[in-house]
């Protein structure tokens, strides 16, 4: 099955994973260990909410909006697609993750494709 | 087969069966065919026609076995009709390879002797995984509750919604989302890893002590339903400590259990007051269901990995077998509550260590460790915390300090019966014109 691991984080937490010394290596080291599994499909990181432009389209017409569709305190900070059997492994993978000693991830599973 | 007997032996042969075969059931079906909905509707259709065939055919020999091969054909048969896609086809073939339909043994659908025998050989007892995936830690801790009594006790969904006083629709919509999460999220159908295997166990515990206290603190009269909780409880934990025979705390759990229910009689006086456990007329609490927790908790014991439901066992055994209160073992107990509190830092723990040190080493020393609760700032709001210090004061002849705390133990109550029990021992302690 697939999940998605949605990285997220408030302002006190983003300051924590700056002030982290370990906390980039780490998300290296775990990217690699999920690649050695064949279990990461797909990861990155997010520019924050503020470089967002939000589109709808209303009657036909292209609505654009300077920032993210809701403004909150938690923002989506990245993601990592994974592959995993069930979903014990998909939160074992999500408390490995460093991001989970500072802000929250959200373990989302996949529609079947 | 049995000589059949008249429907309503019948339909109490039924009900029997149902309370010990039901989880047993839906366990084997959802491992064979991975949805939850189905294995209910197929094992309540098992116990319908087993009503419908007994009156007539005679009880079968393994009634158990009969019922899991009727509601497993059941399945088959659904699956058959439902199968609209190659998919579905090749899970209810492999189904009914699991079944032996296919070697000519037994008839149709209504499973026989013949079937009976067969089946006794191959279902796995898949309970274990039923239990384990309830109580996923992903999954609400109420719906955690909800989901156990549902699939592994039996009980009807208005029967659930009485007990935690929501409504039908509320239960309904409460048990329908956690099936549909375990379904959709991946929750595995397993009993966790051993890496795993210590958290889960705590939530499985935690989960059937929850169950044993809603019943245990429920009242008499209206609220039987809630009581019979209790019996769940009971019967669950039992369950868990055989299919886990290597963990001590399900052992520890069980014994502990029996250990409060022994008392449930005396507990309430006539007029269904809660009478305090030194009131208690001893000869009306159960010997055999103490010997039972005693036995329980020696042998989880053994195993020598205390944990905190074999420590809290052993308190309540300590005071369980003093044949009266003055005899209760308060040094012991004061010492496990000690360990307790190591395992558990609470403040509750605290609280109660107190009490047994103010037993065990007199009213000064028991004082002294309220205290230092109550400049930590502890249990404040708690009603027990000044009604603990009242006692302890009191003892130590300090009136008026003693009156002042039950007071305040008074004023924080959250019931009438605790209310009234306080407003006593503060009359006993300073004279009726106190009050």
């Amino acid at each position: 099955m697939r999940y998605m691991l949605l990285v997220c984080g408030d302002l006190p937490a983003y300051e924590a994973m700056q002030a982290d010394g370990s906390f980039l290596p780490d998300c290296d080291a775990w990217a690699d260990e999920m690649r050695r599994r064949g279990a990461l499909v797909e990861t990155g990181g997010l520019r924050p909410p503020d470089d967002a432009t939000t589109v709808r389209v209303r009657g036909g017409e292209v609505l654009l909006t300077d920032g993210p569709f809701a403004e909150t305190k938690e923002v989506v900070a990245g993601f990592s697609l994974i592959e995993c059997a069930d979903l014990d492994e998909a939160l074992e993978a999500a408390a490995r993750h460093p991001v989970a000693r500072h802000g929250t991830i959200e373990v989302r599973p996949l529609l079947p494709a | 087969m049995t000589a059949g007997g008249g429907s309503g032996e019948v339909e109490a042969v039924v009900a029997g069966v149902f309370r010990e075969e039901w989880g047993r059931i839906v366990a084997t079906l959802i491992g064979l065919t991975g949805d939850w909905d189905l294995a209910e509707e197929c094992a309540q259709d098992a116990f319908a026609r087993a009503l419908q065939r007994w009156p007539y055919d005679g009880v079968p020999r393994n009634p158990g076995a009969w019922l899991t091969v009727t509601a497993r054909n059941r399945a088959v048969d659904l699956l058959r009709r439902k199968a609209v896609g190659a998919a579905k086809l090749r899970e209810a073939a492999l189904l009914e390879a699991a079944a032996g339909r296919g070697s000519g043994a037994g008839g149709h659908g209504d499973g026989d002797g013949e079937e009976g025998r067969e089946a006794d050989a191959g279902v796995p007892d898949d309970r274990l995984r039923l239990m384990f995936t309830c109580c996923h830690p992903a999954l609400a801790f109420e719906a955690r509750v909800a989901l156990t009594l549902r699939t592994l006790a039996g009980l009807t969904t208005a029967e659930i919604a009485r007990a935690f006083l929501v409504s039908e629709e509320t239960m309904s919509k409460r048990l329908t989302r956690a099936k549909n999460k375990i379904r959709n999220a991946g929750v595995p159908y397993r009993v966790p890893p051993a890496r795993l295997l210590p958290e889960r166990t705590a939530s499985v515990l935690g989960v059937l002590y929850l169950l044993f206290n809603e019943g245990y603190a429920a009242g008499s009269g209206a609220d039987l339903l809630r009581r019979d909780l209790t019996a769940e409880a009971v019967r669950l934990a039992r369950l868990l400590a055989r299919l886990m025979p290597d963990e001590p705390e399900a052992g520890g759990l069980l014994a502990l259990m029996l250990l409060h229910d022994a008392r449930r009689t005396a507990r309430l006086d006539a007029a269904g007051e809660p009478v305090p456990l030194e009131e208690q007329d001893r000869t009306r609490w159960d010997a055999a269901a103490i010997a039972e927790g005693v036995r329980v908790l020696e042998d989880a014991l053994l195993r020598r990995r205390p944990g905190p439901y074999q420590v809290q066992a052993a308190i309540a055994a300590c005071h369980a077998t003093a044949a009266t209160a003055a005899e209760t073992d308060w040094a012991q107990i004061a010492a496990l509550y000690g360990v307790l509190s190591r395992l558990v830092p609470s403040a509750v723990v605290g609280l109660n260590r107190a009490v047994a040190v103010g037993m065990a080493e007199g009213p000064a020393a028991g004082l002294a460790l309220v205290e230092r609760l109550e400049a930590a700032g502890e249990l404040g709001g708690y009603h027990l915390l000044p009604a603990t210090r009242a006692d302890l004061l009191r003892r130590l002849g300090r009136a008026d300090e003693a009156a002042a705390a039950y007071r305040a133990a008074i004023g924080l109550a959250p019931t009438g019966a605790e209310r009234r029990y306080l407003a006593r021992r503060l009359t006993e302690a300073t004279g009726p014109r106190a009050l």
